[in-house]
C-alpha cells in the first residue's frame, strides 16, 4: 500500500493525483452531455440567427444584460404561468455561449418575443423609468444614437459556423444585404432573409428609418427570443427529462 | 551556496527574456496599429508598455546590486509588492461592489452611459475582488508559504516578477475591456480569448515557480498548505483552459465565439463557475489558513491525519458540485441530482478543514484576547464553516427553486467571499507586513480591532439583507391569491427589494472604510512607524463581570 509520506516527498505524484482526482467529476458529469437525446435533439422550428438577430444578441452580451435577465423558464408551476413553457435545451443549441443567466433583477426574458411592442422597447432602452417607475434598469439611450457596427457582420456568422452553427455559404455571402433587409422593410431582400431564416420578423425596429442602430439589431433580437418552437405542435413526451 | 548558482542561471535568462519582451513589444505595436476596435488598440498599448516596462526593469537588475545583500536567501521583494498590489486591488474591488450596490438602490447612478451602466460594472467589480484582489492575495502568501515552509529561496530571479506583473497585466486588460463592452459574457471568465491565451502563459510559469521551488526544499516533506496551493493552480489551469475555449471572429478584434453551446456550454460554465469558488476560492485559500492560522497562534495544525482526508476529499467533492447551479433548467435531472448529492457531502470535508483549523487554537485560545489577528484568521474559519454549511442546504432542489435567481445567492455568496476570503485575507497580509518589511509590529493594533469590527457589523448588516430580500423575492415570485392566479408583478417583486439594497449598501460601505484603515495601517507600518498605544499583551484582562 502507498504510504501518504511518499506523496508527500514527491511533487510530480502529488501533482498526477491531483490532476487525476479532480478530473473524474467533470468527465462524468460533461461527457454525456454531448450523446444523450434531451441535449442534442433538435426541435421543429429551431433556426440560426439572422445576421440582425446575431448583431443584436452581440449586444446583449456587450452590455452584460445577463447580469440581470435570466433566459432560462425552470419547470416550475409559477415560472410557467409568469413566462410561458419552460425552457428546451434545444432552444440555446446555437447560443454561444449561453445566456441562461443567474440572476434576476429583472424578468427573465426566454420567451419575451412578442410581449411588447417595437415602440415599448425603443422607449423603456431610451428611459426605463418613463414606463416602469419601479425599474432599476440602466437606460441605453446611446443605442438609438449609435450606428451598427456591421463591417464584421460576414466574419462574425463564419466564426459561428466554425464552432458549429450551420450558416450556409449563401447565408454568409448575404449577411449584410440581409442584415439591412431585416430593418428596412422598403429594401428588397426580405423574401430571401424569410427563405433562407423561417420566421424572421422584417420591420424597423426603431422607428428611425434614416439609420440601421444598435437599438434595431437589440430590438430585432428580443422580439424572436422564444417564438422559434411552437409549443401548440411541440410534444413535451420527447423531451422527458 | 545553490541560491549563487541560481543567480548566474538568471543572467543566462535575461537574453531569451529581453528577446521574448523585445517580440512582444512588437506585437502591441502590431494591434495598436491594426486593431479592429478602441479596446484592441489601447490592449496592445498596454501590452507594448508592459514589455517595454520588463525590458527597463532587466536592465536594471543587470545592474543592481546582488539581490542578496540584505544577508537573507528569500525573495520576499516579490511578495513585498505582492502585498501592496493585494491592498490596492482590495480597496478598488471593494468601492466598485460599493458603487455596484447602490446603482441597484438607486439605479440615476448608472449615468445612461455605456462605461457606467451596471452590466459592465458587476464584471468589474466580480473580477476586481476576485481575481485582482484575491489572485494577488494568492500568488503573494503562496510564494512566500512556499519559500518559508521548504526552507528554499523562490526559484528563478526573473520568473516570479514576470508571473506577478504578468498577471496583473491580465487584470488591467480584464477590467479596462469590460469598461468598453469586452466580455464573453460567462460569469467569472469575462474576458475575452487574447486576455484567456495571455493568462494561460502566466500560470504555466506561476506552477513551474511553484513546482520548483518545491524541488529547492531542504525538508522532506511538501507542508500541507503547499498540497493545497498546488492543487488550486493545477486545478484552475484546466478549469480556465476547457471552459474559455473560443474561436476568435477576427486575430485583430477582441470578439469571439465559444466552442460550446447551450446546455453543454451552461454545464462547463458552472463546472468552470463552482470549482472558481473551490480550488481559488476555497482551496488557495485553505492553504493561507494552513499555514497563517497554525503560525500566527504558534500551535501546530491539529490533526495531520485529518489534513489528509480533508484535502483528498475536497478536491474529489467539489468538482462535482456545478449543476446545483442549473437545477430544474434544461439539464438532465440526474446530472443535477448528482450536483446536490455531492454538494451535500461536500460539507463534510468542509467542516472538517474548519475543525482543523479551528482546534489548531487549542491550548491558545486567549490569544484571541489579545491578537486581533489571530482573531481575524479565526473568524474567516468560522465564516468559512457557515458558508459551507449554507452552500449545500441551497444545492438542495426544493431550497433552490426558492433561493435560485434571487438576492439569496449573493448573500450567500458574501458571506463566504467577505467573511472568508476576504477575512482570511487581511489577517494574512497584516501577518506578512511586518515580516516582510522587518517591522517589530504593526502599526498599529488597535486599528485593526477597529477594522475587524467595522468590518464585522458590515458583513452582518450585508448578508441579513440579502436573506430577507432573496427569501422575500423568491416567495413573492410564487404567491397565488385566493383565485389561483400570480399575486405579485414582476415588478412589485423589484420595488419591495429597495429597503434591502439600501441596507447592503450601508453594509459594503462599512467593509469598505474597514479596508481603508487597513490600508492606512499597513502603509504605516511599512513607513516604520509604531503607533504607541498599550500593546493588548500587555494590558490586564477587561473587568469583566465574574461568570456566575
Amino acid at each position: 500500500m502507498i504510504r501518504h509520506a511518499t506523496i508527500e516527498k514527491n511533487s510530480i505524484l502529488l501533482l498526477v493525483l491531483i490532476l487525476i482526482v479532480v478530473s473524474i467529476g467533470g468527465i462524468v458529469q460533461i461527457a454525456p452531455l454531448f450523446y444523450l437525446e434531451s441535449t442534442i435533439e433538435k426541435v421543429e422550428g429551431m433556426r440560426p440567427y439572422t445576421p440582425l438577430e446575431l448583431a443584436g444578441r452581440n449586444i446583449y452580451v456587450r452590455e452584460g444584460c445577463y447580469n440581470c435577465h435570466s433566459q432560462m423558464i425552470r419547470s416550475l408551476r409559477d415560472e410557467v404561468e409568469r413566462y410561458g413553457p419552460y425552457s428546451l435545451a434545444a432552444e440555446s443549441m446555437y447560443d454561444h455561449p449561453f445566456q441562461w443567466g443567474s440572476k434576476r433583477t429583472g424578468p427573465d426574458l426566454a420567451r419575451v418575443g412578442g410581449r411588447y411592442s417595437d415602440e415599448w422597447h425603443a422607449e423603456h432602452m431610451s428611459a426605463p423609468r418613463a414606463l416602469v417607475p419601479e425599474s432599476v434598469m440602466p437606460g441605453y439611450p446611446f443605442l438609438a444614437e449609435t450606428a451598427l457596427d456591421t463591417t464584421q457582420i460576414a466574419d462574425d456568422l463564419r466564426a459561428n459556423r466554425a464552432v458549429g452553427v450551420p450558416y450556409t455559404d449563401a447565408m454568409i455571402g448575404a449577411a449584410l444585404a440581409d442584415a439591412r433587409a431585416q430593418a428596412d422593410p422598403e429594401a428588397d431582400g426580405a423574401e430571401d432573409l424569410q427563405a433562407r431564416y423561417p420566421k424572421s420578423q422584417v420591420r424597423d425596429f426603431d422607428g428611425n428609418p434614416a439609420m440601421i442602430s444598435e437599438l434595431d439589431a437589440l430590438i430585432a433580437y428580443l422580439q424572436m427570443l422564444g417564438t422559434l418552437v411552437d409549443f401548440d405542435v411541440y410534444k413535451p413526451e420527447e423531451n422527458q427529462r | 551556496m545553490a541560491e549563487m548558482n541560481d543567480h548566474g542561471g538568471h543572467t543566462v535568462m535575461r537574453y531569451p527574456v529581453g528577446v521574448a519582451l523585445a517580440g512582444g513589444a512588437l506585437l502591441g505595436i502590431f494591434f495598436m496599429a491594426r486593431g479592429a476596435n478602441t479596446a484592441m488598440v489601447l490592449h496592445g498599448f498596454l501590452f507594448l508598455a508592459f514589455c517595454v516596462g520588463g525590458i527597463f526593469l532587466l536592465i536594471r537588475q543587470a545592474y543592481a546590486a546582488p539581490t542578496d545583500a540584505a544577508g537573507t536567501t528569500y525573495n520576499d521583494a516579490v511578495t513585498r509588492v505582492g502585498v501592496i498590489i493585494s491592498m490596492f486591488w482590495g480597496v478598488v474591488g471593494f468601492l466598485a461592489g460599493l458603487v455596484i450596490a447602490l446603482q441597484l438602490a438607486f439605479p440615476e447612478l448608472n449615468f445612461d452611459l455605456p462605461w457606467t451602466n451596471f452590466g459592465r460594472l458587476r464584471p468589474l467589480h466580480t473580477s476586481a475582488v476576485i481575481f485582482a484582489f484575491g489572485g494577488n492575495v494568492l500568488i503573494t502568501t503562496s510564494f512566500h508559504v512556499v519559500q518559508r515552509t521548504c526552507r528554499a529561496r523562490l526559484a528563478g530571479e526573473i520568473a516570479p516578477w514576470f508571473v506577478l506583473w504578468g498577471y496583473n497585466l491580465f487584470i488591467v486588460i480584464a477590467a479596462t475591456g469590460y469598461l468598453l463592452g469586452v466580455t464573453q459574457s460567462k460569469e467569472y471568465a469575462e474576458p475575452e480569448w487574447y486576455a484567456d491565451v495571455w493568462l494561460t502563459l502566466v500560470w504555466v510559469v506561476y506552477l513551474l515557480v511553484f513546482l520548483a521551488t518545491l524541488w529547492r526544499r531542504r525538508e522532506p516533506h511538501i507542508y500541507v498548505a503547499n498540497w493545497f496551493y498546488l492543487a488550486f493552480i493545477v486545478t484552475v489551469a484546466m478549469l480556465h483552459i476547457i471552459n474559455n475555449l473560443a474561436v476568435p471572429v477576427s486575430w485583430t478584434g477582441t470578439k469571439s465565439y465559444t466552442l460550446f453551446a447551450g446546455v453543454q456550454d451552461a454545464l462547463i460554465q458552472w463546472w468552470y463557475g463552482h470549482n472558481a469558488v473551490g480550488f481559488f476560492l476555497t482551496a488557495g485559500f485553505l492553504g493561507i489558513m494552513y499555514y497563517f492560522v497554525p503560525k500566527q497562534a504558534q500551535r501546530p495544525v491539529y490533526s495531520y491525519r485529518l489534513s489528509i482526508i480533508h484535502f483528498w476529499s475536497l478536491i474529489f467533492l467539489y468538482i462535482w458540485a456545478g449543476p446545483h447551479h442549473l437545477h430544474y433548467t434544461a439539464l438532465p435531472q440526474w446530472a443535477q441530482t448528482l450536483g446536490m448529492t455531492f454538494s451535500i457531502m461536500l460539507w463534510m470535508p468542509s467542516w472538517g478543514g474548519m475543525i482543523n483549523g479551528l482546534m489548531t487554537l487549542s491550548g491558545a485560545w486567549d490569544k484571541l484576547r489579545t491578537d486581533p489577528v489571530l482573531r481575524m484568521l479565526v473568524v474567516s474559519v468560522a465564516f468559512y464553516g457557515m458558508s459551507t454549511f449554507e452552500g449545500p442546504v441551497m444545492s438542495i432542489r426544493a431550497v433552490n427553486s426558492l433561493s435560485h435567481y434571487t438576492d439569496w445567492t449573493i448573500g450567500h455568496v458574501h458571506s463566504g467571499a467577505l467573511g472568508w476570503v476576504a477575512f482570511v485575507s487581511f489577517g494574512a497580509l497584516y501577518a506578512l507586513t511586518p515580516i516582510l518589511w522587518r517591522r517589530q509590529r504593526l502599526y498599529s493594533l488597535q486599528l485593526v480591532s477597529v477594522h475587524f469590527w467595522i468590518a464585522s457589523i458590515g458583513i452582518v448588516l450585508y448578508i441579513t439583507a440579502m436573506w430577507v430580500s432573496g427569501i422575500l423575492q423568491g416567495l413573492m415570485w410564487r404567491a397565488y391569491d385566493s383565485l389561483g392566479f400570480l399575486e405579485y408583478s414582476f415588478v412589485e417583486t423589484v420595488a419591495a427589494m429597495h429597503p434591502f439594497y439600501v441596507i447592503r449598501a450601508a453594509g459594503g460601505a462599512l467593509f469598505v472604510v474597514g479596508a481603508l484603515v487597513m490600508a492606512y495601517n499597513l502603509w504605516r507600518t511599512v513607513r516604520g512607524d509604531l503607533r504607541s498605544e498599550a500593546l493588548p499583551a500587555a494590558q490586564p484582562s477587561p473587568a469583566v463581570a465574574p461568570a456566575e
